[in-house]
């Protein structure tokens, strides 16, 4: 029998990010005693790189910004594949999280008459994002971490001890879901300590997944280590669905020099606040970019766009603030062209765009980066970026209103769930969307624990089988040669960004299937040198598992997705499809090998928006990515079809 | 422009630990944690280092190099010379967990100690106003990152482990004067700064301040403030009087 550290929780979230402390909040808020574990030290999230700011419709800057209008700009960006209900949910209660915010502490930065100021970015029709200059997310985690230490004085002074009712266990990794053999409910989770590589078990009702994101699978990336897709993972070995894998969105703007810094990402707000792209001709080349769907909703012109800054009634935005995918694939081309920067960008130019004092004041951090970096003065000089791999669109697929997903009391928020940001996501939308359905999440495992009659059970055979998959590294390999961890996963994120990446092909995605392929057998010879004790060789070993079943489930649900939308983009099939936009594809796990299990992807219809959602949207915008048959159930469909009837007349004639 | 570098890491843990040589490459533009990943991807795998954002954002990889306590993510090799050689050690103030790995609990403990923010009691979320100068002060000091430089370099503490009952350091003495110019925060924590948290201890030599990797004006805007209004709150006679007069008591 293993050896085990084993504690009693009612929920356990994974995860201490943004969402995963939003969802603790709530849950200890509701009286339930919770467990926050994190791969990190308390307050280290993912969450802290998050720049530009929290997207949320109080209407600050310009007052005719409303929850409708943010709803319908999430689905433009995500081109219609959204989940709805999630869109709509995140639209409406976005503004009283950020509000919320303040009551712990928070300290936005403020507009003259002292409320929360906003600013203008990508694909946001209006000023919408609270922000702190551009460490929005760092204040985000300071916050929530410090609403934390705060309920936690309350029990202290209740009980006696601060840990009472809810504890973070910091550094500590969960490698394996725990299910109930007779329900197949959630009953608790197993992981290690990093710094003893002593085992835990937490035997819990409820798990709120709130693990990130994938970015780890691939080479260039603005992800730290620890967005290995656990949570994708850990959910699909426990029996839950994962939906819109293939969306992977490459952030327009990373560092792409020097090379040890390729991928860091340059905010949006660079952009927002007045910064342009420019090719190495001098030219602003995203007036060329603008696809069909947005004509007519961007400038056409630099002037036009110049404008806009000071007067957004009478004035287009630039198209430098198009959605990311947008503008992804427009630097993408440039560079190929030849139009790229010296080191294998695009410019980025603030410099010329206002004073050094008020770059500095808006853009402290970036200003940092970029002089301690890479040596180059933005304030004087533009900056050379690329797009890097950030955000997974996909996750694991929950309820819209409880987020709970197939699995009864598995939960999920954040980056690692799937649905509300359809295939692409907007910028300010994650740090709404982890606050949102964060406290969704807390508040749906609360409501299930309450209901429970009786308490799902751990069994003793799957505690041990966890162990001795985790121990599996330390094993010299039956046969063959042993691999080094850090090299197998050097060889998996090249495969990943060469052929499952930014633009994607069948036969490259073939290829990448039968490497990974080939990848999945070496990674049974992977051998870790050392002991138990705070060892990254075997904590990349086991963390390995993870990315290999997520880079498996992008690349199969890529190769099956035969159009181009959003993060996901085919070279061989460049067109927005209407019958896909109706489809997702939801990948799960086969049981065929219990140490890196395969991934079975399936179509599924999604569910149709709900008819007053459906008519927030003018009816000729909708004809762009809806079926003749859709589009039908809008009252002004009758109109648009006689308009188009009336304009093939006009051509015959 | 790839070059062999000298490099001294320390490995160990509790009990004990030495200094050991290794030859690395290293790589234009390259930073100290590009050296310690590559380090233990060819020749170290269980290299014990904590990192996380490598872009000076999350605070994780502090630790001493050549004796300054810095952020292994923000230290160019440019600004060595190629036949130096690198020392790396962890953080001296903290217990060694293993190689560059502390533990840095003591902070933690620290931070739970002090009173949070107290809102306004009736002011309902979304009414709150505060002007941008006013929040500015305060904002400067939430741009900490957590890294624990200042905690580690801090004389009070970083020789003398008995004086840490006693003294919270600059990260938390920082976070008192936070909350205290915090525009709508009700709580008064000027006695307790004093009494609880050893703000007295703190001589003003600014050594917090000088290996701040956010740049924070710790002792200038933080500190002595707060010193000044614990001195104005105890020290100044005609308050004092006041005080016995009227016995207004913690306010």
């Amino acid at each position: 029998m293993t050896e085990v550290e084993r504690h009693n929780y009612d929920v356990v979230v994974i995860g201490a990010g943004g969402a995963g402390l939003r969802a603790a909040i709530e849950a200890r808020e509701r009286g339930l005693r919770t467990a926050v574990v994190c791969k990190s030290l308390f307050g280290k999230a993912h969450t802290v790189m998050a720049e530009g700011g929290c997207a949320a419709s109080m209407g600050n800057v310009n007052s005719n910004d409303n929850w409708q209008v943010h709803f319908r700009d999430t689905m433009r960006g995500g081109k219609f594949l959204n989940n709805w209900r999630m869109a709509e949910l995140h639209a409406k209660e976005a503004p009283d999280r950020v509000w919320e915010l303040e009551t712990y502490g928070a300290l936005f930065d403020r507009t003259p008459d002292g409320k929360i100021s906003q600013r203008n970015f990508g694909g946001h029709t209006y000023p919408r994002l609270a922000h702190v200059g551009d460490r929005t997310g760092l204040e985000l985690i300071r916050t929530m971490q410090q609403k934390i230490v705060s309920l936690q004085q309350e029990d202290y002074a209740e009980t006696g001890d601060y840990e009472a009712k809810l504890k973070v266990f910091a550094e500590c990794t969960i490698t394996e879901l725990l299910t109930d053999d007779s329900s197949g409910a959630i009953s608790g989770a197993f992981g290690y300590w990093r710094e003893s590589g002593r085992f835990v078990l937490f035997e819990a009702p409820a798990v709120v997944m709130a693990t990130g994101g994938i970015g780890k699978s691939f080479k260039v990336t603005s992800n730290s280590w620890e967005y290995t897709g656990d949570g994708h993972a850990l959910a699909l070995r426990a029996g839950a669905t994962l939906i819109n894998m293939e969306f992977v969105q490459f952030h327009p703007t990373g560092m792409v020099w020097p090379p040890s810094v390729k991928g860091i990402l340059v905010t949006e707000g660079v952009r927002g606040d007045g910064g342009v792209l420019k090719n190495s001709e001098g030219k602003r080349f995203m007036f060329d970019y603008v696809p069909d769907v947005f004509k007519g909703q961007y400038a056409e012109t630099p002037e036009e766009a110049d404008r806009w800054y000071t007067d957004q009634e009478n004035n287009r935005r630039t198209p430098d603030l198009l959605p990311r995918d947008e503008v992804a694939r427009a630097i993408n081309s440039e560079v190929k062209e030849g139009r790229g920067s010296p080191h294998g960008g695009v410019f980025l130019d603030i410099a010329s765009r206002m004073s050094a004092e008020e770059i500095k004041r808006r853009l402290p951090s970036m200003y940092h980066q970029f002089k301690e970096l890479a040596d180059v003065d933005i304030t004087k000089e533009p900056m050379e970026v690329g797009p890097t791999c950030h955000y997974v669109m996909g996750g694991i697929e929950v309820d819209p209103d409880s987020a709970q997903s197939v699995v009864p009391g598995l939960f999920a928020a954040g980056e690692c769930s799937g649905g509300m940001h359809g295939s692409n996501r907007l910028g300010g939308n994650s740090l709404s969307d982890l606050l949102v359905f964060g406290r969704r999440a807390g508040q749906g495992a609360a409501d299930y624990v309450a209901g429970l009659d009786r308490r799902p059970v751990v069994l003793q055979s799957d505690v041990d089988a966890a162990a001795r998959m985790a121990l599996l590294p330390f094993d010299p390999p039956e046969s063959g040669e042993p691999e080094n961890p850090y090299t197998l996963h050097q060889d998996l994120q090249q495969t990943m960004n060469d052929l499952v990446g930014i633009i994607r092909k069948a036969d490259e995605i073939e290829q990448a299937l039968e490497r990974l392929a080939e990848l999945k057998t070496r990674m049974r010879r992977v051998v870790v040198e050392g002991h138990r004790q705070y060892n990254p060789g075997w904590h990349l070993a086991i963390d390995l598992r993870n990315m290999f079943m997520v880079s498996e489930a992008v690349a199969k649900a890529a190769l099956m997705r035969t159009e181009s939308r959003g993060g996901h983009t085919r070279d061989d099939y460049p067109q927005l499809d209407a019958e896909w936009r109706k489809t997702l594809l939801v990948c799960s796990a086969t049981d065929d090998d219990e140490l890196v299990p395969g991934i079975k992807v399936e179509r599924k219809e999604q569910e149709p928006m709900r008819q007053d959602l459906f008519e927030l949207f003018d009816v000729e915008e909708l004809s762009k990515y809806y079926t003749e048959e859709e589009l039908a159930a809008h009252p002004d469909y009758q109109s648009l079809a006689a308009k188009g009837n009336a304009e093939a007349g006009k051509e015959e004639a | 422009m790839s070059y062999i570098g000298q490099f001294r890491v320390w490995r160990g843990d509790s009990n004990g630990g030495s200094l050991e040589d290794f030859e690395v490459e290293v790589n234009e533009g390259e930073v100290i944690l590009d050296v310690i990943h590559r380090l233990q991807a060819t020749q170290a795998p269980d290299l014990a280092v904590r990192w996380n954002c490598k872009a000076g954002k999350c605070g994780s990889c502090s630790a001493e190099i050549n004796g300054k306590p810095r952020l292994m993510c923000m230290t160019r090799m440019s600004t060595f010379s190629e036949g130096e050689t690198i020392t790396i050690t962890p953080m001296r103030a903290f217990t060694v967990v293993r190689d560059l790995v502390t533990d840095v609990s003591y902070n933690y403990e620290k931070a739970r100690q002090v009173p949070s923010f107290q809102p306004p009691e009736g002011l309902a979320p979304g009414e709150y106003r505060m002007q941008q100068v006013d929040v500015e002060r305060s904002q400067e000091f939430r741009k900490c990152i957590e890294c624990f430089l200042c905690q580690n370099t801090c004389h009070v503490v970083r020789d003398h482990e008995e004086n840490k009952p006693a003294f919270s350091g600059p990260r938390f003495l920082m976070r008192i004067a936070e909350l205290e110019m915090h525009p709508l925060d009700t709580a008064d924590r000027r006695d307790m700064a004093q009494d609880e948290h050893g703000l007295g201890y703190c001589n003003i030599t600014k050594c917090c301040t000088e290996v701040c990797p956010e740049g924070i004006h710790i002792t200038d805007n933080a500190l002595i403030p707060m010193k000044e209004r614990v001195a104005g709150r105890r020290y100044d006679p005609v308050v004092w009087l006041g005080n016995k007069l009227f016995r207004r008591n913690r306010s």
